[in-house]
């Protein structure tokens, strides 16, 4: 249903340009304050994404957080340090104020609202912008293109 | 700016420890301005670690020993030239030739060249199947050699010898030490510790031959033999020599510096050699007759020939030589003169032989001064007693009870406020007391700060425990509490958190922050607060206002490992299963291809599920009657047991149904940390009772029960409770002594420390449970049997609920499967692939 989002219409023309808003998953996939993964990208090697380059597949870990300031956050699904791709299973943990998430292999911070590492400056996941419209959830995706 | 064209030239002849060290230190203290450095390096890579050179076979890279780093170096503005090794000195021209034919000019030299492994010279040595143990490549090759060995043989009993038969060990080989010497690690074990050593070491599998001298190695068969003198023979696959190291003084000697009699570069206590503008440090100095060959006192020669080339005033005056370790874990200790060679000295020894135990200390003829120790087994009064011989500190009017086992069951260290400002702390970095007080007053209040300045305890880390009390009550003197708080949005610990939830009946984390926390938890709280929750209340762990508070492993009912995927572990009480139950293991294992194991708790983990698979894996192990085996929750895992009167001839009660009984009892019970019990049939003790949370072992009257017992990294034996109880007062017991510890112990506490840090130890427990000294047990019994009767297989009502399966989606807006997660064969069943694999399965597609 949502498997190639970039071959999507997007439902706001207006938003096409800059940065481009696409559908990712329903409101429903989301689960209150944690994490779930998604899949971006082309699913099939010979087609490619809006800007006519082709797209790797990743994943991208969502996150929900009912009534906060902001609630939706997405970062890359990626753990650089453990290698593996298990962000969206770790717990949302304010450290020093700030909010993380704490990976749930070796338990390393990545703060949500850039993805920096806070035990290693230099470790930064890519952050993406999330946002609802009606019960689906958009990204802008110019980052991933 | 400096004027380049002042700068004088210095060049530093090898980059290994020592050397990188020494161009820290030139940093730090401003050398780079006066100094244009050169290093040349033989090596084809910068510094590394070579004192964990071993965990290069347990999963650390050639990248996480590094020290020094190509980017680093240049933004120091250094030349580093690898590969290229230095073949001649030109004293009179001062310059330096290198293997390429490069030369270099200097002003100052430092040479940092390091010791080479000895090799004896025994017919046969050059054998291809004979390796040295002294850098990555050597590793490298021992690994290669060591995938086709059954057996390998380490040429040396000392330090790095033991490492390295560990580490033979550690690549699956049968592994032997032939040592020259009466002792095992002579130099810095007397006779009873060395003797302890070996036997500790030979229980673990590592054949020991002592006064062994090897006179030949010859190829037999494709692999080798050794004969020995007096004519015995031993053949193996492999041979590693560790036979002591020699300085690598070559050059030294060929441009005509003076060196010893048996090698090294002489030098004076400011590290110059004969020629002023040439220092040695490290292992390739001399420095009054002796080698150092530890990589503290080679620091303190780096220190040294800085501060001199920078203009300071600091001298080399020798080194301790005083070591702290863990061979093939057993931890040995050794401080000053240990030998007891001192004139006059007296000597205390103290044996445990049933417990493993040497310490012995040597004290000067009056027994004020400690002059020496040596510790095998147990080296928890090391700390003590090296502050107690570097400082030269007055002993106690009783010095043998600093290493005699304390009535009160807690060791009485030295306080860190009897040592005096200026007793060196961590000599790796040679920080004292007296710097750690200073950062502390000058506003560094957490140990990750002082540690971060001070670099105290990052070297060998063996003065973590003394930084962190001098941290402690330097913060005490400063008026500020050292808190036990669970973390920063909860000002209590977990027993409090426990009363305050159990008597406001609290059931939500949202509920308990606003009423009694701050900020919005962590990974700390959550877990830990989800955990009291289900202690109480015992609600399904997936229920939704606790999802988010769950760890990977809790959120989705397996077991995470390294790659992403999940082990599943169903739940076969007691041990005891039927063949049907086992097919079905097979089939399922099969199916999915899963990489089964059998565990220590008798059960059956199974490996490598996708995080999709496993409502799938789990439905079919329901169908066929298996319950969750909860192996990824703090909480009751197995109840182990032999297979008692029913079959044994020994045995004396029936072991595996009280095993059935105890683990249906408890199963679910969520608790601080993991319990695991065992039962006994008789005191033959088959299912290892006395090493369990709760152990119950079988008597002709009853059952004894065993409480506190630990094994893995911190093994305890367990405390004997109550002797021949019946069934009924036995479940009692247990009832009570589980709910009093899971309302009690703070987080991630084992039962065996949580005992260990009660007041009044196990007489107090008994008063609290035989006794009901608290009037207590009624409760506890009754919030006992509120979860045995609130139990569900969690599994069970997850694969019912399509909420609760909607989180078991890799990705929620498609069906495909993570594509990272990779595995590969091995002994016919799939594995995680490495990374290295994975980056060839990529370029080969």
């Amino acid at each position: 249903m949502y498997q190639a989002a970039c071959h999507q219409n997007p439902v706001n023309p207006v938003a096409i340009t800059h940065p481009q808003w696409l559908p990712i998953c329903r409101r429903t996939d989301l689960v209150s304050n944690s994490g779930v993964c998604a899949l971006w990208g082309d699913t099939s090697s010979s087609e490619t994404g809006y800007s006519g380059k082709p797209v790797d597949k990743k994943g991208i870990a969502l996150f929900f957080l009912p009534g906060q300031n902001r609630q939706l956050y997405a970062v890359d699904n990626w753990d650089p340090i453990a290698q593996a791709g298990v962000i969206s299973r770790g717990i949302i943990a304010e450290l020093d104020g700030e909010l993380t998430i704490a990976s749930p292999l070796y338990k390393h911070h990545f703060r949500l609202i850039d993805g920096v590492c806070m035990e290693d400056n230099n470790i930064q996941l890519d952050t993406y912008p999330l946002a609802f419209n009606g019960n689906t959830v958009y990204i802008g995706c110019s980052k991933i293109e | 700016m400096a004027d380049t064209t002042k700068k004088q030239k210095l060049v530093v002849i090898g980059n290994g420890m020592v050397g990188h060290h020494f161009l820290e230190q030139l940093v730090e203290n401003k050398g780079t301005s006066r100094f244009e450095v050169t290093v040349y390096c033989a090596e084809s890579r910068p510094a590394y670690d070579r004192v964990h050179l071993s965990e290069y076979f347990s999963g650390r890279t050639a990248d996480d020993l590094a020290m020094g780093h190509i980017e680093q170096y240049r933004s120091w503005g250094f030349e580093l030239r690898l590969n290229d090794r230095v073949v001649a000195i030109d004293r009179d021209a001062q310059t330096v030739t290198t293997e390429s034919g490069a030369v270099g000019l200097y002003d100052q030299l430092i040479l940092a060249t390091g010791s080479y492994p000895f090799v004896p010279p025994i017919p046969g040595h050059q054998h291809e199947l004979c390796f040295v143990y002294r850098t990555l490549e050597d590793l490298d090759a021992i690994r290669a050699a060591a995938s086709t060995a059954k057996s390998g043989v380490v040429i040396g009993g000392g330090l790095l010898g033991l490492e390295a038969a560990n580490a033979l060990r550690a690549l699956g080989l049968e592994a032997h030490v032939v040592e020259f010497a009466p002792g095992l690690m002579s130099a810095q074990l007397d006779e009873g510790g060395s003797n302890l050593l070996r036997k500790k070491i030979e229980t673990l599998g590592v054949t020991v031959h002592t006064s062994t001298a090897t006179e030949l190695i010859a190829e037999a068969d494709g692999r080798l033999r050794m004969q020995f003198k007096g004519g015995a023979e031993l053949c193996t696959d492999m041979i590693v020599f560790s036979a002591g190291i020699r300085p690598q003084d070559q050059l030294a000697k060929s441009s005509g510096l003076q060196v010893g009699e048996r090698g090294g570069i002489i030098i004076d206590n400011s590290c110059r050699t004969t020629d002023p503008n040439i220092f040695a440090i490290g292992e390739c100095a001399l420095y009054e007759g002796r080698i150092f060959g530890l990589v503290a006192p080679g620091y303190s020669m780096a220190r040294t020939a800085v501060a001199q080339l920078t203009g300071a005033e600091v001298f080399f005056t020798g080194a301790d030589m005083s070591t702290k370790l863990k061979l093939l874990g057993v931890q040995v200790g050794s401080i000053g003169d240990a030998h007891g060679r001192s004139e006059g000295s007296a000597a205390i020894t103290f044996v445990d032989e049933q417990g493993g135990i040497y310490k012995r200390m040597i004290t000067d003829a009056n027994g004020k001064k400690l002059l020496g120790a040596v510790l095998v087994g147990d080296t928890g009064d090391y700390d003590t007693l090296l502050q107690y011989h570097l400082n030269d500190l007055d002993l106690p009017e009783h010095p043998e009870q600093l290493i005699l086992p304390s009535n009160d069951g807690a060791a009485s260290p030295l306080g860190a406020s009897a040592l005096p400002a200026a007793a060196t702390v961590c000599s790796c970095y040679n920080v004292s007391k007296g710097r750690i007080i200073e950062v502390v007053q000058n506003g560094c209040h957490t140990l990750a700060e002082v540690k971060d300045v001070t670099k105290a305890s990052t070297g060998c880390g063996g003065c973590a425990a003394l930084l962190k009390n001098i941290v402690d009550d330097e913060l005490a003197a400063l008026g500020m509490e050292v808190n036990n708080h669970l973390c920063a949005h909860f000002p209590f610990n977990r027993q409090e958190l426990f009363h305050i939830i159990q008597v406001e009946e609290i059931k939500t984390f949202s509920d308990l922050l606003q009423k009694h926390g701050s900020g919005q938890g962590c990974e700390v709280c959550k877990p830990t607060a989800a955990s009291i929750f289900a202690s109480l209340w015992n609600e399904h762990i997936l229920e939704q206002s606790h999802v988010g508070l769950q760890d990977t492993n809790d959120t989705f009912m397996a077991n995470m490992q390294k790659n992403g995927s999940y082990s599943v572990v169903p739940r076969i009480p007691g041990g005891e299963i039927t063949p049907e139950k086992l097919i079905v293991i097979g089939d399922v294992a099969k199916r999915y291809d899963l990489y089964t194991k059998i565990t220590g708790g008798q059960r059956i983990d199974l490996f490598g599920a996708r995080l999709e698979q496993l409502p799938e894996i789990w439905r079919e192990l329901i169908d066929a009657g298996f319950e969750t085996g909860h192996a990824y929750g703090k909480s009751l895992r197995t109840v182990k047991s032999c297979v008692g009167s029913t079959w044994c001839r020994f045995g004396v009660q029936d072991s595996v149904a009280m095993a059935l009984h105890v683990e249906n009892r408890y199963k679910g019970l969520r608790s601080p940390h993991k319990i695991k019990m065992a039962v006994s049939g008789c005191t033959r003790e088959c299912a290892e009772a006395q090493s369990k949370d709760v152990g119950i072992i079988a008597t002709e009257k009853g059952w004894n029960l065993f409480v506190g017992g630990n094994g893995g990294m911190r093994p305890r034996h367990a405390d004997l409770f109550a002797t021949d109880l019946d069934d009924e007062t036995l479940i009692r017991y247990i009832d009570r002594f589980l709910m009093f510890y899971v309302r009690t112990a703070d987080k991630l506490q084992r039962t065996s420390v949580w005992l260990e840090s009660l007041e009044g130890g196990l007489d107090y427990l008994r008063d609290v449970i035989v006794d009901d000294k608290l009037s207590i047990c009624t409760e506890l019994e009754t919030q006992m049997e509120r979860v045995v009767d609130s139990y569900q297989c969690e599994w069970k009502s997850a694969i019912n609920d399509p909420e609760k399966l909607k989180r078991f989606r890799q990705f929620v807006n498609s069906s495909e499967s993570d594509d990272k997660i990779i595995f590969v064969k091995e002994r016919g069943q799939p594995r995680p692939a490495t990374v290295e694999e994975i980056v060839e399965t990529a370029e080969s597609a």
